[in-house]
């Protein structure tokens, strides 16, 4: 052991193209920053196969039968927790739900006897959502099931991070060379993390627009573009992705007033209209209406919002199939 | 009754305090150092064969964490105190973050009745500088020095209040009293959980600026320019905070300031795995801030050598990188850390680091000890500098498993530790 070092996997892209050779290994999905542009392309070919399940009248494949999806929630995320459900079963897998305020779980049950209770029942895989940056790690490090960050803290939203890439690729038909816009809080939001990690590795160029109190220096460092003016960093963007901003911020003073962001930040037609014609609007919901984003600008054209609620359908059935096929490859669940 | 006397035989003899660095036998008799000299006599005494070993006055730690009174089953007095002469420390400065505080007599008086029924080493407490650590009221500090207490601190906070700082400098002064001050202004540390920076923000967590303690280091250095009374910076983890304490120093300022293991050997990135026991606070830093740290050991403006010892149980530890608390146990494995950190890599030689460990802890908090010169209490620390070994948290005589160093490989072990003239540790085979 080394002090200091923190082991790594290898991250780079891969040398051979996505071609069928490639075989998907890993048994839990943590965040985006790990995966090579080869697995991220292998997810989302996944997806695209698997979106014709939803076509059919019968909108169910027998993929997954037997297996055991657990949502495990420590926060509120009604739509998340929807998405992954219906997902799951539409591979025709088990559903159960848990949650908890972390308030009750911190004082009573610790998360790895919540984990370690729920496992003894035979379940597959968590899904987890959990207030605390790293709590789905630790699962993963003493659990045999597989483990899918449904967001944790600031750190990762990795479905949500692929579901944007995966709408701007079927939107741009590709992601190499791209200008993504990112607005907002990009301080606390795992949806910028996410997105930033997946969109670089597949060589978009990311800009984090903001102001200085919520846009952190240190990202230039890993690779972004900074930028606190909007109507600058939209002059060459093809993306731009509408962070929600918490109203909680304002109490501590990262902004001075709802309004003054509004001027600042917020995209309205008027802006909209300064940028190329076909830039399309993102924002991973949900929407303050007339705050980051203007209702005639959500509702506009350029907008792929509702698109990116679909497509998370079939991002969270390719990451659920993917990580299940992989732990049954381990041998440590039963074959599908 | 008497206590046996002891002669250890041959060993290198470094005594930093009176620049002694020799081969010879030291007699301990009556609790004291009797003699220093060769091929002493033996007489009655029994005999300990130190050949290759380095025999130095007990190591003194100015910073732990016993948490007894409140914490007990994480440490006590007894378990705590077994941990330091287990890691060659032979006197330790508990501090008052207990349950409740030790903020009046009554708590200083406790420590010295718990460490005279089970201590190993020698236990000085640290009283609070405010009531209950809250940083509003004076803490009866007089009294707490009529019981015994060495120096006064908040310690896991700071003072923050500048007015309640002046008023503490100005009083503790009228004892002659050190106030050891945890460096962090809370409001711009704002929540971290770790050092702000890269890795901070790939990890999604909440970060503490190095700027925070310099802040409040620079702060305290303007009270004491004005005040002349005695300052300590407790477990200093920035390059800023070393350059601001160096200039004090050059400027004939009444301050010292101490450093931990942790900081002259991990940096932040070590938090890359959530992995709380790389949590602490002040937290890991950057590359060029133990860069600094180790430089400021070096040229002399840090004074010495701590272990921040602060155990925490495993159902705590295991809580989200979020949640944990913070620190880690150091006693029984800060000696090879030291070595790692300063004599392996040719920057320091053992007589420079034993200084800081032994007379330089010692008149920070005015102790009669850290010297082996006849007449002095028998407290001796026998060293093996080549023993090789595995650090094995498995086998710490702390209650407590906090500590980011198991299975490290690291050379120099204590293999003897006398307390007052008794042997109160011996290793294995030894």
């Amino acid at each position: 052991m080394t002090p200091g070092s923190s082991a790594e996997k290898p991250a780079g892209t891969a040398s051979a193209g996505p071609g069928n050779s490639f075989v998907w290994t890993r048994r839990h999905l943590l965040g985006l920053e790990d995966l090579s542009a080869e697995e991220l392309l292998y997810i989302f070919r996944t997806a695209e196969n698997l979106q014709e399940i939803s076509t059919r009248s019968v909108k169910k494949a027998p993929a997954l039968r037997g297996r055991v999806m657990v949502n495990l929630f420590f926060e509120d995320s009604t739509r998340t927790r929807m998405s992954f459900t219906l997902a799951a079963q539409r591979l025709a897998a088990d559903v159960l739900d848990f949650s908890a305020a972390r308030s009750s779980v911190t004082k009573g049950e610790s998360l790895r006897d919540t984990v370690r209770n729920i496992e003894a029942m035979g379940v597959d895989t968590f899904i987890i959502r959990h207030p605390a940056a790293g709590a789905p790690h630790a699962v993963a490090q003493y659990s045999r099931c597989c483990v899918i960050n449904a967001g944790d803290g600031q750190h990762e939203h990795p479905t949500q991070g692929l579901i944007d890439i995966f709408t701007i690729r079927e939107r741009k038909g590709r992601i190499e060379g791209l200008n993504v816009v990112i607005v907002g809080d990009i301080a606390h939001s795992r949806v910028a993390r996410s997105n930033f990690w997946g969109l670089t590795r597949l060589g978009a160029r990311v800009t984090f627009v903001g102001p200085t109190t919520l846009v952190p220096r240190a990202f230039e460092r890993l690779g972004a573009r900074i930028s606190h003016d909007l109507d600058e960093a939209l002059k060459d963007a093809d993306v731009v992705n509408m962070l929600r901003i918490q109203r909680e911020r304002m109490t501590s003073q990262e902004f001075p007033s709802t309004e003054e962001y509004v001027r600042l930040f917020g995209l309205t037609r008027e802006r909209l209209a300064r940028a190329k014609p076909d830039i399309l609007v993102m924002h991973p919901g949900p929407i303050n209406r007339g705050v980051e984003l203007a209702s005639d600008v959500a509702d506009g054209p350029n907008s792929s919002i509702l698109r990116q609620v679909s497509n998370g359908l079939a991002i969270r059935m390719a990451v659920l199939f993917l990580v299940n096929q992989a732990n049954s490859q381990d041998g440590a669940g039963p074959p599908g | 009754m008497r206590k046996p006397d002891i002669l250890i035989r041959g060993g290198r003899i470094i005594d930093p305090a009176c620049g002694r660095d020799a081969v010879g036998d030291v007699l301990l008799a009556g609790g004291k150092v009797a003699r220093i000299g060769e091929g002493l006599p033996a007489g009655d005494a029994e005999v300990v064969d130190a050949a290759g070993c380095i025999v130095c006055p007990g190591l003194i730690d100015i910073h732990v964490h016993l948490r007894e009174p409140g914490d007990e089953t994480e440490e006590t007095i007894a378990s705590g105190s077994a941990a330091a002469v287990a890691g060659g420390f032979t006197s330790v400065a508990c501090m008052p973050n207990t349950r409740p505080a030790l903020d009046d007599e009554t708590g200083i008086e406790f420590v010295y009745q718990q460490a005279a029924r089970g201590a190993l080493c020698h236990v000085f407490p640290v009283g609070a500088v405010t009531k209950g650590r809250e940083g509003r009221e004076l803490a009866e500090i007089g009294q707490m020095v009529r019981a015994g207490a060495v120096a006064f601190s908040d310690d896991g906070r700071g003072v923050e209040n500048t007015a309640v700082m002046f008023k503490a400098l100005q009083y503790a002064a009228m004892f002659d009293k050190p106030v050891l001050q945890h460096c962090e202004d809370p409001h711009i540390a704002g929540g971290g959980v770790m050092n702000s920076g890269v890795t901070a923000v790939r990890l999604g967590l909440p970060g503490a600026s190095p700027i925070a303690e310099e802040l409040m280091i620079q702060r305290d250095l303007t009270l004491v320019r004005e005040l002349g009374a005695r300052y300590h910076v407790c477990h200093i983890s920035t390059a800023r905070g070393v350059e601001l304490v160096r200039r004090a120093k050059a400027d004939g300022l009444p301050v010292t300031t101490e450093v931990c293991p942790h900081h002259l050997l991990l940096t932040e990135e070590a938090c890359g795995t959530y992995d709380t026991n790389y949590k602490m606070s002040p937290p890991l830093r950057s590359r060029a801030d133990v860069e600094a740290c180790l430089q400021g050991v070096v040229d002399g403006t840090i004074d010495c050598l701590v272990t921040d010892h602060a155990p925490h149980g495993l159902q705590e530890k295991e809580l989200e990188f979020l949640d944990a608390p913070f620190g880690i146990i150091g006693l029984e494995c800060a000696l090879p850390l030291y070595v790692k950190a300063l004599i392996e890599p040719g920057l320091m030689d053992w007589p420079g680091m034993l200084k800081r460990l032994t007379v330089s802890p010692a008149r920070v908090l005015s102790l009669a000890k850290g010297t082996l010169a006849e007449g002095a209490d028998a407290d001796v620390t026998i060293i093996d500098p080549q023993a090789r070994w595995t650090i094995d948290v498995r086998r710490f005589r702390s209650k407590s498993r906090n500590c980011p160093y198991d299975g490290w490989k690291v050379t120099g072990r204590a293999v003897m530790t006398i307390v007052s003239g008794q042997v109160r540790y011996r290793l294995e085979g030894w």
